[in-house]
């Protein structure tokens, strides 16, 4: 018999400051002080880690990829938002 | 030395205390590898096993400093008999079910987090060193063991049970951690060592604390049981060492 | 630590010819394949197998040399194996995370290996009976794995890639710890360097089986290819493998147990002796001399256990209902 799942967590870590936590893995945990916990033992074991996040699996709400072409390629007309889309002579300099 | 007086194979045999217990209770951990309730436990005992043998590694390669007889890390923790291994009986127990291991764990966690607190003003630079390195591992410990002694006590009837059962098994194990006998008093009236007897109030409120969260009764002080320090161990040693102690017997004197 | 050539794994699949060939241009590409997006039923079935065969043996991986933590003759190399023997827990916990992002849980996944449904690299089903066995088994049971695991970074399966790289970049202290034991064998007394020779003569084919069978016997081979789950052939990685261990074990002076093999000049690579198929198809199907014993351990780990987990579980709905009890005041 398969048992009750234990739920899953994603597991964020920001490597040093300056930097944003990035998203290393998951792991199962009962609550949230397991899920640090687990997460300090899995993933930080090579002092990869100065600040650990983890979120339930179940608490991220995510694009729906069949809507990718809705979502996401509208924007890929608007070249005028990008730096090359602006002629500037050479002789202008660094701009 | 801070004290003229103080005789070296007195502190010798006093961190060999220290170290022998890190090693042994390092040794009960290794024994869950493959073996844990879950791999994100199987992961985290590994990390606590590892704490423990590298602070015994400092501790027995300062200890073989002290005597001076040209003794490493590997000849005090591999060759030495039985009766002078000077861990405490609790370290040396069983690992029993997984409620008995995080009880073991949590007695011996909420005496180190105080006793390596106090360790860090100690006027033995090399073990203040030792004691601050070692006091954020064994907070850490304290931490998880207790999480889960919440979380098995307060969990099902059955987890409440063998928790319950694992701290009546152990508890007569406890007291011998704050003994103070001749040679720790010597070493503390160099500055150098912590009195243990005084970091009993502390160890009272910590594990009174998880025990109220984790819905468990504390036990009487009915009974208990001491001698580790002078080397008088439990049987449950021998077969440690034993299986410890092994290839360097097997094969004296070659180099792994 | 590893993953064998994939035995039978069936990538059959019924999709459209449209979708199938839009899907093989985006694999062609190198686009990496993410959970959500759509795939042919037979990639995530092959990708749920492999990466579960590979978990598993991660995970029975840590048996033969965990069976020497408390034995290990320094306290160096205590700890050292310690690592090594958790960080394969961690790699089995990285690959069961990737397979579940296919829609398969831990739980399931677990179920499969102990009801013997599921199948691991039959390299652990043969046991370590001497210190020289930890050597061998970083030496070359992980250099095998290397060699499989590399190519697996660029693995068309995102997650899995991401696995893969995260593993090899923790891995690569494994292969060197065994190494480093093999040479103070063979640096050391007679009886080390002949505890060495012995752990090689017993390891040395069974690694070469690691990679699975022969091309020519190798089935659905040809779609994971395609699909680039797979990156190079059996005997291609069998031979890179040969190729690099050869001269490692030359450098030991230790002596290959395979008195066929030599240089061959031509291909640039060196010919070997057959392997002992039969023994392979033995120890895959359970047979081994430890395939009970492992199997057995497994199930008393999860078994003796079951109560640890109900408890945190039931520990967690009933903290959850009194912050909901609280929350409703």
């Amino acid at each position: 018999m398969t048992e009750k799942n234990t739920p899953l967590w994603e597991v964020f870590i920001r490597a040093r400051n300056g930097l944003s936590h990035k998203h290393v893995g998951s792991l199962h945990a009962v609550d949230a002080e397991m899920a640090m916990q687990a997460a300090r033992d899995v993933y930080t074991r090579r002092g990869e880690g100065q600040s650990v996040w983890v979120v339930r699996s179940s608490d991220i709400v995510a694009s729906d990829p069949t809507e990718k072409e809705t979502m996401f390629e509208p924007t890929g007309s608007k070249i005028y938002r990008h730096p090359t889309f602006y002629d500037i002579p050479e002789d202008v300099g660094h701009m | 030395m801070p004290n003229a007086d103080l005789k070296p194979e007195t502190l010798f045999k006093y961190v060999l205390r220290l170290a022998d217990d890190q090693l042994i209770l390092g040794q009960r951990l290794g024994e869950w590898c493959g073996h844990a309730p879950t791999l994100e436990e199987e992961l985290a005992l590994a990390n606590i096993g590892l704490d423990l043998l590298g602070q015994a590694r400092s501790l027995y390669s300062y200890a073989g400093e002290i005597e001076g007889k040209g003794r490493g890390e590997d000849d005090l923790a591999f060759l030495r008999p039985e009766r002078e291994y000077l861990n405490a009986l609790l370290v040396e127990q069983p690992n029993g079910d997984f409620a008995v291991t995080i009880v073991r764990q949590v007695f011996h966690a909420a005496f180190m987090v105080p006793f390596w607190r106090a360790m860090t003003a100690s006027s033995d630079e090399t073990l203040a060193a030792i004691a601050a390195k070692s006091l954020k591992e064994v907070e850490y410990h304290l931490r998880h063991s207790s999480e889960w002694l919440i979380r098995l006590g307060d969990g099902t009837q059955e987890s409440h049970r063998r928790s319950q059962d694992a701290l009546e098994e152990l508890w007569g194990y406890a007291s011998e951690l704050f003994e103070m006998d001749a040679l720790a008093e010597e070493i503390l009236d160099c500055g150098i060592a912590v009195d243990a007897a005084a970091l009993k109030a502390e160890w009272d409120a910590t594990v009174n604390a998880v025990l109220e969260r984790a819905a468990l009764t504390r036990p009487a002080d009915s009974w208990s049981q001491s001698g580790g320090r002078s080397g008088r161990h439990s049987e449950h040693l021998g077969h440690i060492l034993s299986e410890l102690q092994y290839m360097q017997r097997t094969y004296p004197g070659l180099s792994w | 630590m590893y993953s064998q050539g994939l035995i039978g794994a069936d990538g059959s699949t019924h999709e459209d010819a449209a979708f199938l060939e839009a899907f093989q241009k985006r694999v062609d590409a190198e686009l990496k394949i993410e959970p959500n997006d759509p795939m042919p039923a037979g990639y995530r079935k092959t990708l749920v197998r492999q990466i579960a065969q590979h978990a598993h043996s991660e995970i029975v991986g840590m048996l033969p040399e965990g069976n020497w933590i408390t034995r290990a003759p320094t306290l160096r190399r205590k700890a050292a194996l310690l690592a090594k023997v958790q960080d394969e827990g961690g790699h089995g916990l990285y690959l069961y995370s990737a397979a579940e992002t296919l829609g398969v849980s831990r739980e399931e996944l677990v179920d499969q290996l102990l009801s013997g449904k599921a199948k691991y690299s039959s390299i652990f089903n043969y046991p370590a009976i001497t210190w020289a066995d930890i050597g061998t088994i970083g030496w070359l049971v992980d250099g095998a794995a290397i060699m499989n695991q590399i190519p697996l970074c660029r693995c068309s399966f995102g997650p899995y890639a991401r696995a893969m790289i995260r593993v090899c970049k923790e891995e690569s202290f494994h292969q060197r710890q065994g190494y480093e034991i093999m040479l103070t064998l063979c640096k050391g007394s007679e009886e080390q360097k002949a505890m060495a020779q012995d752990a090689l003569d017993r390891w040395w084919w069974p690694s070469l089986m690691m990679f699975g069978p022969h091309d020519a016997d190798s089935t659905h081979s040809d779609q994971s290819m395609a699909w680039k789950i797979k990156r190079f052939t059996n005997d291609e990685l069998r031979q890179k493998f040969i190729d690099a261990t050869v001269p490692q074990a030359e450098f030991l002076g230790l002596t290959m147990p395979d008195p066929d093999l030599k240089w061959n000049e031509q291909k640039g690579g060196y010919d070997h002796g057959e392997i002992d198929w039969d023994e392979f198809w033995r120890v895959v199907k359970g047979d081994g001399i430890c395939n009970r014993d492992r199997m057995k351990a497994r199930r008393k780990a999860h078994d003796d256990n079951a109560w640890v987990r109900e408890a945190a579980l039931a520990y967690a709905e009933k903290t959850a209902a009194r912050e909901t009890a609280v929350a409703a005041e």
